[in-house]
């Protein structure tokens, strides 16, 4: 199906042969060989591999966190493999909201504080920071803990506040790498489930690493990845 | 801008806040540096205001005639150049003088209570006019005789000294009183009075007596130790020197250039004491600007060690849209506060040792001469200061903050 919609111009990440080389000592290792990957806007994905397989870069070159070493990446119809890490940064911060594994909030700042983060950056005047702030705590069920400090936090409410603050700047993108892989399979679930309603309520675009099948039929589609490339479409 | 600035002071001090033992570590270094700055300066600015003060008591008109190498003070007694009446009487018929006088101020031995001490006779000249120019130049009236009186001209063994001796118990744990008997070179000698303190140390310390007096008590029936000399009113006091050093160098048959004797107007001697004083100042300075230079190096290592400690949370700040001049901003500020909270702390003890100096100067040596002095520019100065370096001290480590690739930041 997903085929289907392909070429229409409403996919909002392409990735074209992409490669990435790293140079460790004298040895060149490929994490990427010529991956070709498209999501369209709205769209749920997962991508699946076991561990080296290269899912991990190429969720950092979606994220803009970092460039190929050849091949293009179009997001929202811009290629971010040529653009300089200050541009990077500005699409990170206005199109992409992570969701990481460890959660990745800082230590010293109130859960509250962690949400208004990426707005600071985005240069969001601080009334409307509030606001919002406190409107995504509500949503993900942690009004009551925003003076918080992640330490103060469940593993569970923390990556609750790492969602809430992926959805700060209304990004174009949700990218989650092993959301739920710190967390039981109950607080994973409850995890899940947010994401779930983002995709269906508010038909956020997500994709998801994980290597976990249970987690990853959350999604639309699964694509399977192995050294660097993809090897199965599941619809 | 100024909204999302104070956003990063805040982060800045949240991760200040959160290593504690380490900021305060830190701030110590610049802290000792910015006091030592500041209370050397107060101190030094302090005693040139009270040194110009004293000079303005003694007036702006006074010419002292001194032998030369005597700064100020009680001449040399032992010096073979000496100045005597003949010179006096050279300097009064200058161009330009209303009045002058001499001063002979010698060591002597005083003996009260069984104890013996040596001092200095400062002798009051029997002249109205030119007791009246001594009495303004100690800054002493009449009415500054706390206890007895003032020496009338006609006093014989009656002396005078400042209320120092009446109010600190100098001998053997007695001070003195009106009516005591002292013995001074060998003579008994009347205690007729005390003025107040002057807060110059050279008047305070001297026992005063009638001039034919003090010739007879220590032998000396022409010496003088110096010439105080007033000019006219409007008189130009560089005319009068010169006219001075002239009329000298022919009585006392010197060539120019090779002067035995010194005339110094009180702006001269004023900017003598300053030179000195402003060396002084800055070699002690030079030495506290080193413990700043250590402090700032000391605020660069922990800036790189937190740029360390912290990859990881620039790695986040990275993902979620930090620009690196975000991160670098960051980390600078972080700097800068170090800096500038170690500064204020140092203002602070600087002010704090600067008082207790003072303090314990007039307590115990009896000088009103050192004087903390703050000038709102010293104050804002040394923030400024601290805080540039401060921020300086930041700008390699939050350059290296700032370049770190965010995916290898996020990996640790």
């Amino acid at each position: 199906m997903a085929d289907k919609h392909r070429g229409k111009g409403n996919s909002i990440i392409r990735l074209k042969n992409v490669w990435k080389t790293y140079t460790m000592g004298e040895a060149e290792v490929h994490a990427l060989q010529g991956l070709d990957l498209e999501v369209e806007e709205g769209e749920f994905l997962s991508i699946m591999g076991p561990s080296g397989s290269g899912k991990s870069t190429a969720m950092n070159m979606i994220g803009c966190l970092d460039i190929p070493t050849k091949g293009e990446i179009y997001l929202d119809g811009v290629n971010i493999a040529t653009l300089h890490e200050s541009d990077l940064a500005q699409i990170r911060g206005r199109k992409i909201g992570f969701i990481f594994q460890k959660f990745n909030l800082i230590p010293t700042l109130s859960a509250k504080q962690n949400i208004m983060l990426p707005m600071i950056f985005q240069g969001i005047p601080e009334a409307e920071r509030h606001e919002r702030a406190e409107e995504l705590l509500k949503l993900v069920d942690l009004a009551d803990r925003m003076d918080h400090r992640p330490g103060e936090l469940s593993g569970g409410q923390q990556q609750r506040v790492a969602i809430a603050r992926a959805l700060a700047v209304s990004p174009t993108v949700i990218l989650a790498d092993e959301p739920t892989g710190n967390l039981d399979s109950k607080t994973g679930g409850t995890v899940m489930e947010f994401l779930r309603k983002l995709h269906k309520e508010k038909g956020a675009t997500i994709v998801m690493v994980t290597h976990d099948e249970h987690v990853a039929k959350n999604a639309d589609r699964i694509e399977y990845l192995r050294d660097g490339a993809i090897v199965k479409r599941y619809k | 801008m100024v909204s999302y600035l104070k956003e990063y002071v805040r982060l800045a001090a949240n991760s200040l806040r959160k290593r504690r033992l380490r900021t305060w570590l830190t701030m110590i270094g610049i802290f000792i540096g910015i006091a030592a700055v500041v209370s050397l300066i107060s101190l030094g600015q302090g005693m040139q205001k009270a040194i110009e003060e004293q000079f303005f008591q003694l007036g702006a008109d006074k010419l002292t005639v001194q032998t030369k190498g005597v700064a100020t003070g009680p001449p040399r007694s032992n010096s073979d150049v000496q100045l005597t009446t003949r010179d006096l009487e050279v300097v009064q018929r200058v161009q330009g003088v209303q009045v002058a006088t001499g001063r002979l101020i010698e060591p002597i031995t005083v003996e009260f209570n069984d104890k013996e001490k040596f001092l200095y006779l400062a002798s009051l000249p029997e002249d109205p006019d030119e007791r009246a120019l001594v009495m303004e130049s100690a800054n002493v009236e009449e009415k500054d005789f706390r206890y007895g009186r003032a020496l009338a001209p006609s006093d014989q063994l009656k002396v005078v000294m400042s209320e120092d001796y009446y109010n600190n118990p100098k001998f053997d744990g007695k001070a003195l009183r009106v009516g005591d008997k002292i013995t001074i070179e060998g003579r008994t000698v009347d205690v007729v009075g005390f003025f107040k303190k002057t807060g110059n140390p050279f008047v305070d310390i001297a026992f005063v007596m009638n001039e034919n007096v003090v010739r007879d008590l220590v032998g000396e029936p022409e010496k003088l130790g110096m010439i105080v000399a007033q000019a006219s009113p409007g008189a130009d006091m560089g005319l009068v020197a010169d006219a001075m050093e002239k009329d000298l160098r022919k009585s006392r048959n010197v060539k120019e250039g090779r002067e035995d004797f010194e005339v110094q107007t009180a702006e001269e001697t004023l900017s003598t004491f300053k030179t000195v004083l402003s060396i002084v100042t800055a070699v002690l300075i030079g030495i506290a600007a080193i413990s700043l230079l250590v402090g700032g190096i000391g605020i660069m290592n922990t800036m790189y060690t937190s740029v360390l400690e912290r990859r990881r949370e620039i790695g986040i700040m990275k993902a979620i849209g930090a620009r690196n001049s975000d991160i670098s901003t960051i980390f600078l500020i972080e700097a800068g506060l170090l800096g500038t909270i170690g500064g204020a702390i140092g203002i602070f003890l600087g002010i704090a040792f600067s008082k207790i100096v003072e303090v314990i100067a007039t307590l115990a040596l009896g000088t009103t001469l050192i004087q903390a002095s703050f000038p709102w520019y010293l104050i804002l100065g040394s923030l400024v200061f601290s805080f540039t370096v401060g921020s300086l001290a930041g700008v390699f480590p939050a350059m290296q903050a700032a370049k770190l690739p965010p995916v290898e930041a996020l990996r640790q």
